[in-house]
């Protein structure tokens, strides 16, 4: 079967290990891994699930492979920190089937809370690292990190950043390739990883990384293309692109195995240019090992180590060519927020109203940190709202967090939030835990998580209770509240952060976005009951403007008929209607 | 060899700029060109301003289009085409839909929205404006407007009419291909 087709970067690593014949695939969504599990749903040969996080996943992509199976884990670059634990000492005990992460980086952070280099967790963790730069060497080069794993008996990392996981191209399909199931043989020496069995892997681990680097100046993915030889270039994944654009004379050395570094081919390159670049988005991790083999390379100090590139970066940096491009409009700016008829909306007017401060965590509830809301005060990482807040109490006392909340979503709490609040009762807090549940995890573009009661391949299953969840931990008050409720919600929420024991408001009302969840009214304003006073608008609902005299205007394109302005309404100017 | 052509497609997050996206990377491929599109999902998708990078030629290697390079811009909202203007080659053809959406910094009342962004931008590039959704709405779905302004840039693009239908035949939901036909032609052919 030859057929074409135009893929995303992440539709084809997850046809690449469909074709590999993966067996097992597990994930937590992020961005921008997300679409990489959404489309290895669509393969039947595939068990695919959604983890609760990313250290869940990649520990069942290891049980596949010691069964024998080829199996993989993805997450985006921050769920690597979760999954690092089983990924340091899967490096050691290696594999029986395939092995690999799909690690999704995010220069540029179009939606990530940092900027961080998988390949200084790869380094650091000994695993190898394969970068394609566009959709075919997705599919390509995942196929090849199975047979890599096998061979040298690793896990393998595939990164992709934002711009290739995010970017279509055309892309050759084949067939699955069906590899026969590894026998699985009772193996403790290699298998279990304790200190004396441990130290034999580390041995062995050094070793293999060694072979691949001498290997891989053999490895058809790390390629010399020779033409003028006055510049050269050593690069890898998306930047290989900007090089092809912006310098198409000159010679270059596109890796695709990125860690270990082939030791051999780069010398031998660096040898034939006059001028050598080092062409990494993010981290110098290829131009420093490069450096110190006293090979001299320009880098860093004229590459940024913040956000993506561009052909124009190295036109200027490079070339020294003056782009001449007309300056932008300097226009109102646009961020990202909550769409209209969001229950978090909801619950935030009410946060605000009582000015108490929210410990936040990560989800669609981070944009409560902006204007006209300013409700969220922190956010860190995931589950980071509940254990924060609690170490807020430890160190100022009960007093000082009472006014504080902490606030996280229902799939966020089920991934690590869940042992926050574990902690919070064992050592005796007294915060107050808002879980946002909105059926759903939001902010990736809804993915379902153990409390929705529905898995990635879409069966019914039991739902997580997370009211006799946090019950069972012995919370008493427990209490859960529809979330466009907002006089309970104030009554409630003074009553919780006053109290000297531990509470978790429940707030429910499914995500606005969420299939099947059609509101059955618009609300509509009349501008002559409409007094100007502006009380609506404060929770900054998208869909409410000012109409030239002053007075409300609804757009009813864009109303999803929650109702929280005309709760707002004083006057009685907003009222539902019925739509058409 | 063709020189590399550029598009972009930008708006406001939900305003559907990926179906259009998925519609023209279809029919391209069949053209047999080689193609590269880039796209927005996640946070940005929220309400926020978002762009997708399309190229297509004999060969295309970066994936995305850079400051004075984009031959055609489709805009699905005013502001959105006035932020993004500047990538536009000094000959490039502006495809704008005449909607204002309030970004929370002018609801906020931080900041204003631009008076005459249209009239503004006539004076440097070719632009062609549509009520998209004053059509879409006439035709009895809201949701086919980007299909509109995609008709409305598709005569500025190298592909022939049927190519355009054949392509929306096989990427829209089969119950709404009748639906995004018509709004094709009334972008393509005017009233």
């Amino acid at each position: 079967m030859i057929e074409k087709k135009i893929m995303l970067g992440n539709a084809a690593i997850a046809r690449g290990a469909y074709e590999a014949g993966v067996k097992v695939s597990a994930a937590y969504p992020g961005t921008p891994s997300t679409e990489i599990s959404e489309n290895i749903v669509e393969y039947d040969e595939i068990y695919a699930e959604w983890s609760p996080n990313e250290k869940v996943a990649m520990e069942v992509a290891i049980g596949a492979s010691i069964s024998g199976v080829r199996a993989m884990a993805s997450m985006k670059h921050v769920g690597v920190n979760v999954a690092s634990d089983p990924l340091y000492t899967v490096s050691y005990s290696g594999v029986n089937g395939g092995l690999v992460l799909v690690a999704a980086d995010d220069p540029g952070l179009y939606s990530s809370q940092n900027e961080q280099d998988t390949r200084c967790v790869a380094r650091a963790a000994q695993v190898p690292v394969l970068e394609p730069s566009d959709s075919q060497e997705a599919k390509d080069f995942t196929k090849f990190a199975f047979e890599l794993s096998e061979k040298y008996d690793t896990p393998v990392i595939v990164r992709t950043t934002t711009r290739l996981s995010h970017s279509q191209g055309p892309v050759t399909l084949e067939d699955r390739m069906e590899p026969e199931d590894k026998k699985y043989e009772r193996n403790p020496a290699k298998f279990v990883m304790m200190p004396g069995n441990a130290k034999g892997r580390h041995i062995f681990v050094e070793s293999r990384m060694k072979a691949m680097e001498e290997d891989g100046c053999e490895f058809s993915i790390n390629r010399t293309q020779m033409r003028d030889t006055s510049i050269g270039f050593i690069t890898s994944g998306i930047p290989y692109q900007y090089v092809r654009e912006a310098c198409p004379n000159a010679s270059i050395l596109k890796l695709g195995m990125v860690h270990p570094l082939p030791r051999r081919l780069i010398e031998d390159f660096a040898a034939k240019v006059d001028t050598l670049y080092v062409f990494e988005e993010l981290e110098p991790v290829m131009e420093e090992q490069i450096k110190s083999w006293g090979i001299h390379a320009i880098g860093k100090e004229i590459f940024t180590l913040q956000g993506e590139y561009s052909a124009n970066l190295l036109r200027k940096a490079v070339l020294n060519e003056s782009i001449d491009v007309v300056l932008p409009h300097q226009v109102a700016a646009r961020p990202p927020i909550l769409c209209p008829g969001c229950p978090h909306r909801s619950v935030f007017s009410v946060l605000n109203k009582l000015k108490i401060h929210a410990a936040g965590d990560i989800g669609c509830y981070t944009l409560g940190a902006v204007a006209p809301l300013n409700v969220i005060d922190t956010t860190i990482c995931m589950g980071a709202s509940i254990s924060s807040l609690h170490g807020m109490e430890m160190a100022k006392g009960t007093d000082y967090i009472k006014n504080w909340v902490a606030v996280i979503g229902d799939s966020t709490f089920m991934h690590t939030g869940v042992n926050s609040l574990m902690n919070m009762v064992y050592n005796q807090g007294t915060g107050t835990v808002m879980i946002l549940d909105n059926s759903t995890t939001g902010m990736t573009g809804h993915q379902d998580n153990a409390a929705t009661g529905k898995t990635l391949k879409g069966n019914e299953v039991p739902a997580i209770n997370i009211y006799q969840l946090c019950k069972a931990m012995g919370i008493k008050h427990v209490i859960e509240i529809e979330a466009f409720d907002l006089e309970k919600l104030e009554t409630v929420i003074k009553e919780e952060v006053n109290r000297d024991a531990v509470s978790v408001i429940i707030t429910k009302a499914p995500c606005v976005l969420l299939k099947g969840n059609v509101y059955p009214y618009k609300c509509k304003a009349d501008t002559i009951q409409c007094k100007k006073c502006g009380l609506c608008l404060k929770p900054g609902c998208p869909a409410l403007t000012k109409n030239e005299d002053g007075t409300i205007a609804i757009d009813e394109t864009m109303c999803n008929g929650c109702g929280l302005c005309m709760q707002l309404c004083k006057f009685g100017a907003i009222e539902k209607v019925g739509k058409e | 060899m063709m020189k590399t052509k550029n598009i972009m497609i930008v708006g406001v997050g939900g305003q559907g700029t990926l179906l259009t996206s998925r519609i023209l990377g279809g029919i391209i491929l069949d053209a047999g060109y080689d193609v590269k599109l880039s796209e927005v999902h996640g946070m940005a998708q929220r309400g926020g301003s978002v762009v997708t990078f399309v190229r297509y030629g004999d060969e295309v290697a970066e994936p995305i289009v850079e400051e004075g390079q984009a031959d055609v811009l489709i805009a699905f909202e005013r502001l959105e085409a006035m932020r993004y203007a500047h990538y536009l080659k000094k000959d490039g053809v502006l495809i704008v839909n005449d909607q204002r959406i309030d970004p929370i910094t002018v609801v906020t009342g931080m900041q204003t929205y631009p008076k005459n962004i249209i009239e503004t931008l006539e004076n440097t590039y070719t632009t062609y404006q549509i009520d998209a959704m004053k059509e879409a709405k006439e035709l009895g779905n809201t949701k086919a407007f980007n299909v509109i302004v995609l008709g409305m840039a598709a005569k500025h693009m190298d592909f022939s009419k049927e190519s355009w239908l054949n392509v929306i035949k096989s990427t829209v939901p089969p119950k709404t291909i009748e639906m995004n036909e018509k709004a094709f032609l009334l972008g393509y052919e005017g009233k």
